[in-house]
């Protein structure tokens, strides 16, 4: 799948390019038999004002799909958009883990600075094509709505939307609490649990769970690792300034050693500035990701929960309706008809309910090998980069310092003794 | 203060911190990359705890040149002299050397004398010298004695006294707020590394080194055979001339050397209040004083010094800001390692999938290199706050400065206090011998008066005479001493950059070793375009 380097000092992360068996899609020479669909999410445009500022960004896609006008297409789309494609998803792909979004900021959006306008583009630009290399999501007619329809059309759907539907599209935390409201509801004795007794299946939401909150922390201090160096960036600043003003005073050769002291402690400032974002970008975006899969996780389980109680009830109510059937036929009353029809319509539910959430069952276990293989993936390149990064920021200031040497070595006055 | 890092940088162990520990060396992939210092091995815990003996152990090849002008962290127990510098100024060879350890602090009793029952409890420490200088009994001697804080008090008394004009370097404080706040065994431990420092840093000074004061402060056992200064009234007055008694009712003497003493801490309230009279005079009438301070050149190096003393402060202030990143960041570094020693430990426990192996031994990398820099930032951040320092050094050594200067400042304002006396007793005899001649046959009464007051320009005279050679002795130790600190200030502050900046440089290529590894272990997962 291709995706577009527009910032060359970012690397935009291909999850989908490799597999830990080895095996590589060939990005950018699809032959023409082979489908391949491609999208890049480009060029963020700030619109609109104040309040109703937001972002817009051109969907690129490349495609040789039947269903999609193709080759190329160019649709304008925006973060609500996006956010109507994952809860569509969500509702029609119960059991497939929906790649996350980047978080909807309400705060930040009057300091949209450009880093941010960066990162969240990359955010959406890795969303879609996880959704585009997904090879059951990829078929999705939402998907294609997503990124073929016209701006007027995407309009009317994203309204539509939110007018129809109760929950609204950033809000997963609601799910969680229909779970978490049903297992209090059972604590209290008010309602018989209704859950799955799989062992193996309590061990992933055990696992899913604890792995949430070991990911949270280690996020919480990549973030911290990121000030501090832009703390350290502002001292070396700070102190490179000073010690520039006390070179000034003395003049003479120590002045001068001062001064290259200062201006190289003001140059890695610098350095440890950029640092700052690579890290951000490469290190602590990514453990950020990672939680929000998690999290999507959760909620993928929150929907198997509900599939598992409507079949269970759904089968209670079923078999309470064969029972009544069967005594009303025995009596031969004129209602067996009427409970017959209801009986059939009754069953059908049931067997959908069943199907759908034996459907979920089976997505899920495909999924979680899935996802953790892509993980290792993702963190593998994560883990890379923040090294390179640091190995590159040490080895700049090593070069820096180690430059100064000579020229201090000049000034010093044991040097000028021995001339 | 930036000394007080050092403890901070001590944080106490913990299970999350042990199982830090025994992920890092059990593992059969990582044991032998460990850090190829044998020091960390048998004592794990210790080596991730206890920065300075380990940053030592590395440190001997970065830095060898510094070692000789910046005290190392002495052991209290027992005397170090292995680090020491050998003299003061470049010029005197190695042979002569005045080493000074302060060790063994102990708590003793006052005697008697305290109206409190149980008595006053204060502490002494052992004070051990060794030295080859010819006053002190020839060479190869070593001898120690044992004093309280109260008689370092003492010795910086008289020391001020006898070496007006000298750049003295400032005894620590007597009491502070720390010593109320802290515990009593850091505020001992922190006297005794502070008179240690003041002590070696007279035992540098090529004057004072070899002053009586000091020699006997060293040497003689039992009690300090050194007079307290006695202090009235006063402090806050500066210098004022004893004028002789005999004017005011006093006896004729030869007091009149003791114009050569500030009036600060003398007897004399009436000297004190003639030259608050006189500087007084000097702030705000109109007229210059008689005398002035014409030395140009002193003006402007104290001008500089004065600008050269702002502006280290303020490198001071942010170097302790830079000192407090480092540490920052070496402490994020090391939870942000933990953070990843507990994400492995559970993936491993957890693992159902070869990917879930896979990843633990990458978040179990990254966690060894995240705890290894992490160990590298303390480590560069003890030593640079031993080099940096020396910029807190000097501030101290401007507190001298200024009280040299101030000397220097009473000292003129004594004789110019002295000449304007002249000069009124001058035109009072005039005035008087007008008078008297107007009168014939003579005026007994005035005539007595006449002949009083010229005695009394006599004795003011060779007061003033000793006053004017007092001031000339403190212009010309002025001089001295600041082309003394002009050097080694020179040479202090290259040997301070040369350090910071070589172990800046060290260990920023020991970090990019460490990351290097990381690279290469993550290089599977490498980015083809780059």
């Amino acid at each position: 799948m291709q995706h577009s380097f527009f910032n060359t000092t970012s690397h935009t992360m291909n999850p989908s390019q490799r597999s830990l068996s080895g095996s590589l899609q060939s990005p950018r020479s699809p032959s023409s038999s082979q489908p391949f669909l491609s999208v890049s999410v480009t060029d963020p445009v700030k619109l609109g004002n104040g309040v109703q500022a937001y972002i817009s960004y051109r969907v690129i896609t490349k495609t040789n799909f039947p269903e999609y006008q193709g080759p190329e297409k160019i649709v304008i789309r925006r973060y609500s958009d996006f956010i109507w494609l994952r809860d569509r998803l969500f509702e029609k792909y119960k059991g497939i883990f929906i790649p996350p979004l980047p978080e909807k900021s309400a705060v930040e959006k009057f300091r949209f600075s450009a880093e941010f306008i960066e990162m969240r583009r990359l955010a959406l630009d890795i969303f879609v094509n996880r959704i585009a290399s997904h090879h059951e999501l990829q078929q999705s007619e939402d998907l294609r709505l997503f990124l073929q329809a016209e701006e007027e059309t995407m309009e009317r759907l994203r309204s539509h939307e939110n007018g129809i539907f109760k929950k609204k599209p950033s809000d997963f935390m609601q799910i969680f609490k229909d779970v978490q409201s049903k297992v209090s509801d059972v604590v209290l004795g008010k309602e018989k649990p209704v859950e799955e007794s799989d062992p193996e299946y309590e061990k992933m939401k055990h696992y899913i769970f604890e792995l949430e909150n070991h990911l949270a922390e280690a996020q919480k201090h990549a973030y911290r690792l990121v000030k501090r160096h832009r703390e350290l960036g502002q001292s070396l600043s700070d102190f490179g300034k000073a010690v520039k003003l006390l070179g000034a005073t003395e003049g003479n050769s120590l002045g001068k050693a001062f001064s290259e002291l200062g201006m190289k402690s003001e140059a890695l400032s610098v350095k440890l500035q950029n640092e700052a974002q690579q890290l951000l970008v490469n290190f602590e975006e990514p453990l950020k990701d990672y939680v929000r899969a998690v999290q999507s996780i959760k909620a993928t389980i929150a929907e198997r929960a509900n599939a598992f109680r409507r079949h269970c009830e759904l089968s209670e109510t079923m078999k309470l309706k064969e029972i009544n059937l069967d005594k009303l036929m025995l009596i031969r009353s004129d209602k067996v008809g009427e409970a017959e029809y209801e009986y059939n319509q009754l069953k059908a539910e049931s067997e959908q309910a069943t199907k759908t959430f034996e459907t979920i069952v089976r997505l899920m276990n495909e999924e979680i090998g899935r996802f953790q293989e892509q993980k290792t993936i993702d963190m593998g390149i994560a883990f890379h980069e923040f090294a390179k990064g640091q190995a590159r920021l040490a080895n700049g200031i090593a070069d820096a310092w180690r430059s100064l040497i000579p020229k201090l070595e000049a000034c010093s006055p044991s040097h000028r003794i021995n001339q | 203060m930036m000394k007080q890092e050092e403890t901070h940088l001590q944080s106490s162990k913990s299970q999350d911190e042990q199982d830090m520990e025994s992920l890092l060396l059990h593992d059969p992939d990582t044991d032998h990359r460990l850090p190829p210092q044998p020091v960390t091995i048998p004592h794990p815990f210790n080596s991730f705890l206890d920065p300075p003996s380990y940053a030592e152990a590395i440190f001997t090849s970065f830095d060898n040149n510094n070692n000789n002008n910046s005290p190392s962290s002495s052991n209290p127990q027992s005397p170090d002299f292995s680090s020491q510098p050998g003299s003061g100024s470049g010029s005197e060879s190695d042979s002569d050397f005045l080493y000074i350890s302060v060790t063994d602090p102990l708590k003793e009793q006052e005697l008697a004398t305290s109206l409190v029952p149980g008595g006053n409890a204060y502490y002494t420490y052992l004070i051990t010298t060794r030295t080859n200088l010819p006053d002190f009994g020839g060479p190869g001697s070593e001898f120690s004695v044992r004093r309280r804080f109260r008689d370092v008090v003492t010795l910086s008394d008289r020391l001020s006294e006898t070496y007006r004009g000298y750049f003295v370097p400032v005894r620590p404080d007597k009491s502070t707020v720390e010593s109320q706040v802290m515990q009593k065994n850091e505020f001992v431990e922190q006297r005794r590394l502070a008179l240690e420092k003041y002590l070696r840093k007279l035992g540098m000074h090529p004057v004072i080194r070899k002053s009586e004061e000091l020699r006997l402060f060293l040497e003689v056992r039992g009690k300090l055979p050194l007079v307290k200064t006695t202090d009235v009234a006063s402090r806050m007055l500066d210098g004022a001339v004893k004028l002789p008694r005999q004017l005011f009712g006093g006896e004729a003497g030869a007091e009149v050397s003791e114009v050569a003493q500030p009036a600060k801490g003398g007897r004399d309230l009436l000297r004190i209040f003639k030259e608050l009279k006189q500087s007084v005079a000097n702030d705000w009438s109109g007229t210059k004083p008689l005398v002035m301070e014409e030395d140009k050149e002193f003006m402007e190096r104290k001008e500089k010094l004065v600008e050269f003393e702002q502006q280290l402060s303020t490198v001071s202030q942010e170097a302790e800001s830079l000192v407090k990143s480092q540490q920052d960041m070496g402490e994020t570094m090391g939870e942000l390692g933990l953070a990843f020693v507990k994400l492995t430990k559970f993936e491993t426990e957890e693992a159902i999938f070869e990917a879930q192996r896979i990843r633990a031994t990458d978040t179990r990398n990254v966690a060894t290199a995240a705890v290894k820099a992490s160990r590298l930032y303390r480590e560069l951040n003890t030593q640079t706050i031993k080099h940096l320092d020396k910029l807190h050094d000097y501030l101290g050594t401007m507190l001298a400065v200024n009280n040299a200067f101030a000397d220097r400042s009473s000292a003129l304002l004594t004789v110019q206090t002295l000449s304007s006396e002249l000069v009124s007793l001058n035109s009072r005899i005039e005035k008087l011998e007008v008078a008297s001649s107007k009168v014939f046959g003579g005026d007994k009464s005035r005539m007595r008066k006449i002949e009083e007051l010229k005695e009394a320009h006599r004795v003011t005279e060779n007061a003033k005479t000793c006053a004017d050679r007092e001031y000339e002795r403190i212009k010309e130790n002025n001089r001295s001493e600041l082309e003394r600190i002009d050097k080694e200030r020179h040479d202090d502050f290259f040997s301070m950059l040369r350090g910071f900046v070589v172990n800046q440089a060290g260990y920023a290529e020991k970090m990019a070793a460490v990351w290097e590894k990381l690279a290469e272990e993550t290089t599977t997962y490498s980015i083809d375009s780059s």
